[in-house]
């Protein structure tokens, strides 16, 4: 620092004319999924969203292998039983994981099933035991499952239900259904929103028109009655698998105008952008700007809606199912089990029958956590 | 006299990383204009911000001082309650920012939004307050204040709002005015007179100005203190006369050598050859036709481009300026083909010379891709000319791979011929454009154009949005490119200094019609038509000695309803376009 006997101030650190810095830092060479990884990192809940949810997907197929019972298993002396805790310590003993076995008593009073646990003989669980049937993965038959009651006892580790069925195990099974029909709907309104969305956005003009009145009246058909009428349509003695696959399709077709919309103004200012316009200006075709230059910018958006509208998609399946609209019985979905929960009374008595709202919320809520790290993860105008 | 904001040792920095601003000090006079100059990110909006703590969240000052002079003495704005803070701004410091556009609310009135002013720090009341508004309307020049009053953001243009920016900011009466950039969005002309009109209120009011820019002539034009600003740290600092007439930092001369400066005098080009046009457009206009108010009413149809007589000569540049609006950017568009004039033109292109000519007018497909490879355009805006989503190795091949020229090896090995022609690294391939400067990304979208060996390149403001030391670079680079490949330019600019450089010749446009057209020498040297003289005049150079004429910027800028009888126009009553001499056209009755 110093100070001119003119007055003025000069710094007097040595200076260096700036020729255009070279890399600045490390990770400018980095590949893209690399950074992307690096970013979702930091977003903690996105994170252990992200596990949770693989997790989840993961133990879709092992469902029958994890649960105690298979979803349909009836024990007819156990309806309503109340939710048995696993213990391990008897007597100031540790004996391993063990249950203590329950009867069944009517209250007369209330005309409710009541519980009496037998504290005198605590049933150990079994291991690797050997139950009913189920297909593993859906493809080989087989009887072992992770654990199960003994002989004489058994094992509701959320109650059971109105027919004596395990809410846990049906929980697993219902998952099975419930996790997967969003990603099929997911599928069918992408594809029918992003190509009519990039159509109309790109193209303008008439093709505009027409995609915009076809949404504009989508949307202003009432949902529910809608949905009525098409679950009616259904024939009701397809397989409750095909009746799945139609209500996901349902869904899906509903739901692409939404997607339909972000994508068309979304192209609609990035068609203004210079190198779309440079593009254009080197011969390219429509197909090519589309895919090479518009949608890949919009991409992180994609994924992002995407892993937001899974959750809007399993909702919609637990809503029609709640209503009786979706999937029935002997289909297994959190929505069908809910249904058995539409009865204040029983609810009031029996607290357990409304426990598959649990994994709906937690689900719900990792989506959209998964969904929030992940679009700031993928957003590339943050560096 | 003490000094009205002194500001000592001011560091600001994100986070945990370096210093962006670092160990800043400065301070105002009353009446006195400070310009505090640097290019971006040199952190001088930063300071100025700092100082009425309208800081972004995510920075925080480390230390230093702001000290506002005030009656009961200085008092440090930093240790200021936030209330305290609030009587402080828009009262006794107010503010103008960059972007006119963006800094008007566009649900109210200008009237209410200026009013507010007094009404927050309860200096007037009803039609006490009113009247203030009317009177600072006439100061800042609206011919009628009652309207601008009525009137919404988006009725007024850039330089209008400006104005009503302006009237905001010093209606309050404020001691300190904080102008950051406040011309840099306007057309030159505009500028001028914006700077003219700042400078006069600041003579009446005396009130004192931190004028930040980074654009030395305005500055030379308004400054009486200088503070030169790099990379967050004070460079040189002192008198105005002093610093432009000798400057002693390194950092400071250069920025005096990248200026761009319209030549002190030049020869008229000798007689008139054979021209050799590699892209000749005779007599094109360009209507665009857009929807009435409602479906009944007649459709309107607006004349972008009037008229245009001129070629690109092989080997040479030709400058298309003017302000914008003026059509220049629709002449680009339709000299590439990507737009169609209106019927009766013809767009001659002439590969090569001697060969046949192509009219752009009606290309099939064939003859079309066939022109593409003759014929690319380098654009405007850095950061948005590349795909984020691509890495430079495919933006740069996807030209041939369009045309299906070579094989995926071959595309690389040009790709990295071309970056090395652009001065930069071919191990630069695999990035993504987010690594690299606006300059570079410049730099790439040149290189870019280059791939397919074209013969005629359109530059469409390459380095407008460049700083000027990046801006001399890049244009020294399109020189000896042009030299080395035998290359035509056409060059769209709104900045004479910057084509003075570059052209062979210039065109200069205003609503639609080329109003002057010569060499440069002669333009320059000898410029007739009155908007042509005002934007020359309204040019600001680096020169403490050469102050703006405001008078000649005024009479040419105006509308061209008010030139001198001989070059009047409104409506479809146009003079013609009037050879003068050698290679020179002025539109005039002569």
């Amino acid at each position: 620092m110093s100070i001119l006997p003119d007055g003025r101030y000069v710094d007097d650190k040595p200076y260096e004319t700036d020729i255009g810095e070279e890399a600045r830092h490390a990770e400018l060479d980095m590949s893209n999924t690399r950074l992307v990884w690096r970013r979702f990192r930091e977003h903690k809940l996105g994170l252990v969203s992200a596990l949770f949810l693989l997790f989840s997907y993961l133990m879709l197929p092992f469902a029958g292998f994890i649960s105690p019972y298979t979803a349909n298993e009836r024990a007819p002396d156990h309806l309503y039983a109340s939710p048995q805790g696993i213990h391990l310590f008897h007597e100031g003993k540790l004996i391993g994981p063990y249950v203590y076995p329950i009867t069944a008593n009517v209250n007369l009073e209330t005309f409710s099933w009541e519980y009496e646990a037998d504290y005198d003989n605590p049933a150990r669980l079994e291991f690797f035991c050997e139950a009913s049937y189920y297909k593993l993965a859906g493809l080989f038959k087989t009887n072992r499952h992770l654990f199960c009651a003994p002989e004489g006892a058994t094992i509701f580790l959320l109650g059971a239900d109105r027919l004596g069925r395990d809410v846990f195990s049906r929980i697993l099974y219902g998952a099975q259904l419930s996790l997967t029909v969003g990603l099929v709907g997911i599928t069918v309104s992408f594809v029918i929103g992003i190509v009519l969305g990039s159509i109309a956005g790109y193209f303008g003009g008439f093709l505009d028109w027409i995609i915009n009145r076809v949404i504009e009246i989508l949307r202003s058909l009432p949902e529910l009655p809608l949905w009525l009428a098409l679950s009616a349509a259904v024939p009701s003695h397809w397989s409750p698998v095909a009746v799945f696959f139609i209500i996901s399709i349902i869904l899906g077709i509903l739901d692409w105008p939404g997607l339909a919309r972000a994508v068309r103004s979304k192209f609609l200012s990035l068609r203004e952008e210079e190198f779309v316009r440079a593009a254009e200006m080197m011969g390219a075709k429509p197909s090519r700007v589309i895919s090479k230059h518009l949608l890949p910018n919009f991409l992180s958006h994609l994924i992002a809606s995407a892993t937001l509208s899974i959750p809007a998609m399993i909702l919609g399946e637990t809503a029609l199912s709640f209503l009786g609209l979706g999937l029935r019985a002997p289909a297994v979905s959190w929505g069908v089990m809910l249904n058995d929960a539409q009865n204040l009374a029983s609810i009031e008595i029996y607290p357990w029958t409304a426990i598959p709202m649990l994994p709906i919320v937690i689900v719900v809520l990792a989506f959209n956590f998964f969904g929030d790290g992940l679009r700031d993860a993928l957003d590339p105008n943050r560096s | 006299m003490a000094a009205l904001l002194k500001v000592e040792g001011l560091s600001i920095g994100f986070g945990n990383a370096a210093h962006v601003v670092d160990d800043v000090s400065f301070s105002v006079e009353p009446g006195e204009t400070l310009a505090l100059v640097g290019e971006s990110g040199s952190g001088k909006t930063l300071s100025c911000r700092a100082a009425l703590r309208i800081l972004p969240a995510m920075a925080t000052v480390h230390s230093g001082s702001v000290m506002l002079d005030g009656p009961k003495g200085p008092v440090d704005l930093m240790g200021l309650s936030e209330r305290a803070m609030c009587d402080i701004r828009g009262n006794r410091v107010s503010m103008i920012f960059q972007e006119p556009m963006r800094s008007l609310s566009p649900l109210h009135r200008i009237g209410n939004q200026v009013i507010e002013v007094l009404r927050l720090h309860g200096t007037a009341k009803g039609q006490g307050a009113r009247k203030r508004v009317f009177e600072t309307f006439e100061r800042v020049g609206f011919t009628n204040p009652e309207r601008v009053f009525q009137s919404y953001p988006f009725e007024l243009s850039g330089g209008m709002r400006q104005r009503a920016m302006i009237a905001m900011a010093v209606v309050g009466k404020p001691d300190l005015l904080i102008a950051d950039e406040p011309t840099t969005a306007l057309d030159v002309t505009t500028q001028a007179q914006v700077l003219g009109l700042i400078k006069e209120i600041q003579q009446d009011t005396g009130m004192a100005m931190v004028l930040v820019t980074h654009d030395l002539g305005v500055v030379a034009n308004m400054a009486d203190t200088v503070t030169v600003m790099n990379r967050g740290r004070v460079m040189e600092a002192g008198p105005a006369p002093l610093v432009l007439g000798d400057p002693q930092h390194g950092y400071t001369r250069d920025l005096f050598a990248a200026a761009p400066k319209i030549p002190e005098s030049g020869e008229d080009a000798a007689e008139e050859h054979d021209r050799d046009y590699i892209l000749e457009m005779r007599n094109v206009s360009k209507t665009y036709t857009l929807k009435g108010k409602a479906a009944w009413h007649p459709k309107i149809h607006v004349q972008a481009v009037r008229g245009i007589e001129f070629g690109v000569e092989r080997g040479k540049t030709l400058a298309v300026v003017g302000e914008s609006g003026s059509g220049k950017t629709t002449c680009a568009r339709m000299a590439l083909g990507a737009e169609r004039a209106d019927p009766g033109a013809e767009i001659l292109f002439r590969p090569k010379a001697g060969a046949e000519t192509v009219n752009l007018q009606d290309l099939d497909n064939q003859a079309r891709l066939a022109f593409q490879r003759q014929a690319q355009m380098v654009f405007q805006d850095p950061y948005s000319t590349l795909n984020p989503r691509m890495r430079v190795k495919d933006a740069l091949c996807e030209p041939m791979d369009i045309h299906g020229i070579g094989t995926r090896e071959e595309r690389v090995d040009r790709a990295a011929e071309m970056l090395r022609w652009v001065d930069l690294s071919p191990n630069m391939l695999t990035r993504y454009p987010h690594a690299f400067s606006g300059g570079q990304r410049q730099r790439l979208s040149i290189a870019r154009a280059l791939m397919l060996g074209p013969t005629f390149l359109v530059c469409d403001e390459p380095t407008s949005a460049l700083d000027v030391s990046v801006q001399e670079q890049v244009l020294q680079l399109l020189e000896d490119i042009r030299d080395r490949l035998n290359l035509s330019y056409m060059f769209i600019s709104h900045d004479l200094a910057v084509v003075a450089r570059i052209a062979d010749e210039v065109a200069v446009m205003r609503d639609g019609l080329v109003v002057e057209q010569g060499t440069t020498e002669a333009l320059f040297h000898n410029p007739q038509h009155p908007y042509t003289k005002a934007l020359l005049a309204a040019q600001p150079e680096p020169d403490i000695n050469r102050p703006i004429n405001l008078k000649i910027v005024a009479q040419g800028a105006g509308d061209p309803s008010t030139w001198p009888e001989a070059y009047r126009f409104d409506g479809a009553n146009v003079p013609p376009l009037t050879k003068l001499g050698v290679g020179h056209k002025v539109r005039y009755y002569a």
